[in-house]
């Protein structure tokens, strides 16, 4: 024990860490009914973190290009000692991720912590819910199988819809007309370097926000502290509330080890260029509600196209969606109302649309 | 005067615009295009005489720009039938059955005429149409038989290549049935007329029309078009080996092909038939239900110890892989990755296909060599979907050890939680 003692009592005098984690100590955390959904941020990041390593132990291994990349799942997935762990868990943990961001944004949203002077945190947490989105959009392809070949055509197909910039936007992302080895290795790029750069900047800002901000309390349970003060209780940010998120991470670990272990993920058939796409190819759960909205549309609504048009209204609620905090006055009412009744429809929707997507033929 | 004048200029002008008119009104409906008198009649006419414009349009030979006169002659160009339809004028009328295939084969047996139209088209269809029985036979003064027409249309006559076309693959049959099936027209010609519905049940019928496989032998595949005649007893393998080339090479340089030509036995169709092929199952090397060995073979003797060698055998690689094709499905729903040992299942049942093949040499030994290569790679697959298995299973014990730990670290946080909350 002497020597555990010398070496921190060595470090210590070099780093001096009492300045650093002094206000960790100080941190409180709001403790009421509704406390269990700030564990979701944390979630997100720890499978976030799963996410980096188990992608780092991927990349040992994966060679991208159309004559390698499915060969080199397979191999990871059968010869590589636990390689098929690696992939399963990288795969399960990036539904999983992409499904606790939605909970974290829909929480936010419901507990009301969007409001000053979090605007800039849900600014930033909308963009990285995009960037998330964009990394299962770009890794669905890299295993270079048929489903995500041809989930990719539709998707980017799709892009291609988008007004004037729709064509030049597709051949970016494909590097070509068409989707071919070009486009995998593009996507590789997007994934392992401008992805990851771009959010670990987003959450370095997301996290540092919440650390000067702290946690938002919902406005009613601030309304009923402020009647009552004695009522209002609070958590040590450290050790109470870090060993109860480790728990959280701890169960995830779990979830994802059991999901891997029972449920490997499948490999699929390799991509064929020349093949016809199967029947009924849908993207991956988390465009379903998008997909399955463009599909319903009818081909020409008034004098514009329907698919064009979806695009278009997606982008406009994708705008309104990132701007909400400022839609929100505190003089009218009615705003918040109408903002809330908007954020059940948009989950009921969401949800509703998924599901629907997940069983049309 | 001046007035007088101006009324003049006034109706030349009009005459001038009406003139205009009808010349674009003559041009609108075709006026100045050349004349064919004989669709003006004839489309009024009732069958056999009635020929639309709208039927000779979708003719190969009306959309190469060949008319009525080109095959009857006469003069298309007056409306008047006793000019038009004048032996002066060179009208043949009706075209006698016994003259179609000469009048069809002055145009398509000159390759100078014809090379205009397709350069790579036959020209030698008359020249094979006398050495075939139909030809013959018409030579001999038999009317019945089929001409040009009877097979290829006339009037509404297709290009082979044309969906619709009577000679298109997926029809010949039909065209042939139209004389062959009917037992009433082929009474006086010693040949049955059973063929078509035999042909309907056979393998090559499916192949064709179920499967859409257009290689897949229909009538003229074995009989040949224009040439058409009976493959002789001896002729019936070289008829086969044109698509099942491995058979037919073992089957020459086997014991049976001695045997069967000393027998005047035809071949192929000793074992397989001939217009009812079925798909050969491995029945047939048995001594049940759909054998055929033992038409001429006893039980116990030398040939009847290989046969059984050879059923044993392939039978035997035929299980192995399908326990390994059962062994790599447990594991596939089980989730594990075995695409590879899946493709190696091609391999054996190549080597299955093989020494199915192999059976037409009626060598044992030459059907084991297949066998063994096939049995060696269908029991590595089996073992890799075995060995997926067991791998699942330690996978499924690595996670509940897993999950007990993780279960373990859950509750020492918990209980550490309340000791510093107490």
């Amino acid at each position: 024990m002497t020597v555990v003692r010398n070496v921190r009592n060595w470090f210590y005098e070099r780093l001096e860490w009492d300045d650093l984690i002094a206000p960790l100590r100080k941190k409180t955390v709001p403790l009421h009914r509704l406390s269990y959904w700030y564990f979701l941020g944390g979630i997100t990041l720890f499978l976030f973190v799963i996410q980096v390593l188990t992608g780092i132990l991927l990349l040992l291994y994966y060679r991208p290009g159309a004559n390698e990349a499915f060969e080199s799942v397979q191999y990871i997935m059968t010869q590589v000692q636990f390689g098929w762990l690696i992939r399963s868990i990288h795969s399960w943990s990036a539904n999983l991720m992409v499904f606790t961001a939605f909970a974290h944004m829909f929480s936010v949203l419901f507990l009301k912590a969007y409001r000053k002077p979090r605007e800039l945190t849900w600014i930033s947490g909308v963009i990285l819910l995009v960037l998330v989105m964009g990394f299962g959009f770009s890794g669905y392809l890299l295993p270079w199988n048929t489903l995500a070949f041809f989930a990719t055509k539709v998707g980017t197909d799709i892009a291609g819809q988008v007004p004037f910039v729709g064509h030049a936007i597709m051949v970016f992302l494909r590097g070509g007309e068409e989707v071919t080895g070009a486009t995998l290795t593009r996507f590789f790029g997007f994934h392992v370097a401008v992805l990851p750069g771009l959010v670990t900047v987003l959450i370095t800002f997301h996290l540092l926000l919440v650390q000067r901000q702290g946690m938002s309390v919902p406005p009613h349970v601030e309304k009923d502290w402020n009647a009552n003060p004695t009522t209002r209780r609070e958590l040590k940010f450290f050790p109470n509330f870090a060993l109860r998120e480790l728990m959280a991470w701890y169960t995830g670990l779990g979830v994802l080890g059991a999901l891997a272990a029972v449920f490997p993920w499948n490999l699929g058939v390799k991509a064929d260029l020349f093949a016809s796409a199967p029947a009924g190819i849908k993207p991956e759960w988390y465009f379903l509600f998008m997909f399955q909205t463009l599909k319903m549309i009818p081909s020409k609504v008034w004098f514009m196209d329907g698919e064009v048009l979806g695009i278009l209204a997606f982008g406009v609620a994708g705008v309104l969606w990132l701007l909400l905090p400022f839609l929100e006055c505190d003089r009218l009412a009615r705003s918040k109302q109408w903002i809330t009744g908007m954020s059940v429809f948009a989950l009921a929707y969401v949800v509703a649309m998924s599901v629907y997507g997940y069983v049309a033929k | 005067m001046a007035m007088l004048r101006n009324k003049f200029r006034k109706a030349g002008m009009a005459r001038y615009l009406v003139t205009l008119g009808l010349l674009a009104l003559a041009a609108s409906f075709g006026y100045g295009q050349a004349k064919n008198s004989c669709v003006d009649c004839h489309s009024a006419l009732p069958d056999p005489l009635g020929v639309t414009q709208e039927t000779f349009s979708h003719d190969i030979h009306a959309q190469k720009g060949l008319t009525c006169v080109s095959c009857h002659g006469g003069d298309a160009s007056t409306d008047d039938p006793t000019q038009s339809m004048s032996r002066k004028a060179g009208w043949k009328g009706k075209i006698d059955r016994r003259q179609i295939p000469e009048l069809c084969g002055s145009c398509h047996s000159n390759p100078t005429y014809m090379r205009q139209y397709d350069p790579g088209l036959r020209t030698d269809q008359l020249a094979e149409y006398h050495t075939s029985v139909h030809g013959k036979r018409l030579v001999a003064g038999d009317p019945k038989v089929a001409v040009c027409t009877d097979c290829h249309g006339v009037h509404d006559l297709k290009a082979p290549n044309d969906l619709q076309s009577k000679v298109y693959p997926l029809n010949i049959a039909n065209t042939c049935a139209r004389c062959h099936a009917d037992a009433q027209y082929m009474k006086g010609y010693s040949i049955p007329t059973d063929q078509f519905a035999l042909y309907g049940k056979s393998m090559h019928h499916e192949a064709l029309t179920v499967r859409a496989d257009l290689s897949a032998p229909t009538c003229t595949t074995c009989h040949g078009n224009h040439g058409a005649a009976p493959p002789g007893v001896d002729k019936v393998q070289s008829v086969c080996s044109t698509c099942h080339i491995f058979q037919a090479q073992m089957y020459v340089k086997s014991s049976h092909k001695a045997a069967f030509d000393a027998a005047s036995l035809s071949g192929c169709v000793v074992c397989h038939g001939n217009h009812d092929i079925e798909h050969p199952t491995d029945a047939k090397l048995s001594t049940g239900q759909g054998a055929v060995c033992m038409q001429c073979h006893k039980l116990g003797d030398f040939c009847d110890r290989a046969r059984a060698h050879m059923l044993s055998q392939i039978t035997r690689l035929d299980e192995a892989i399908k326990d390994a094709d059962n062994a790599l499905a447990v594991a596939e729903s089980a989730g594990m990755e075995v695409s590879e040992a899946r493709l190696g299942q091609n391999e054996a049942r190549d080597s299955l296909t093989k020494a199915r093949v192999a059976i037409h040499s009626f060598k044992p030994e030459v059907v084991d060599q297949y066998v063994q290569a096939g049995l060696q790679v269908a029991n590595k697959d089996m073992k890799a979907g075995q060995q997926a298995i067991v791998q699942r299973n330690r996978r499924q014990m690595g996670l509940g050890l897993s999950l007990i730990a993780i279960a373990m670290v859950l509750v020492g946080l918990w209980l550490y939680i309340r000791k510093i909350e107490r």
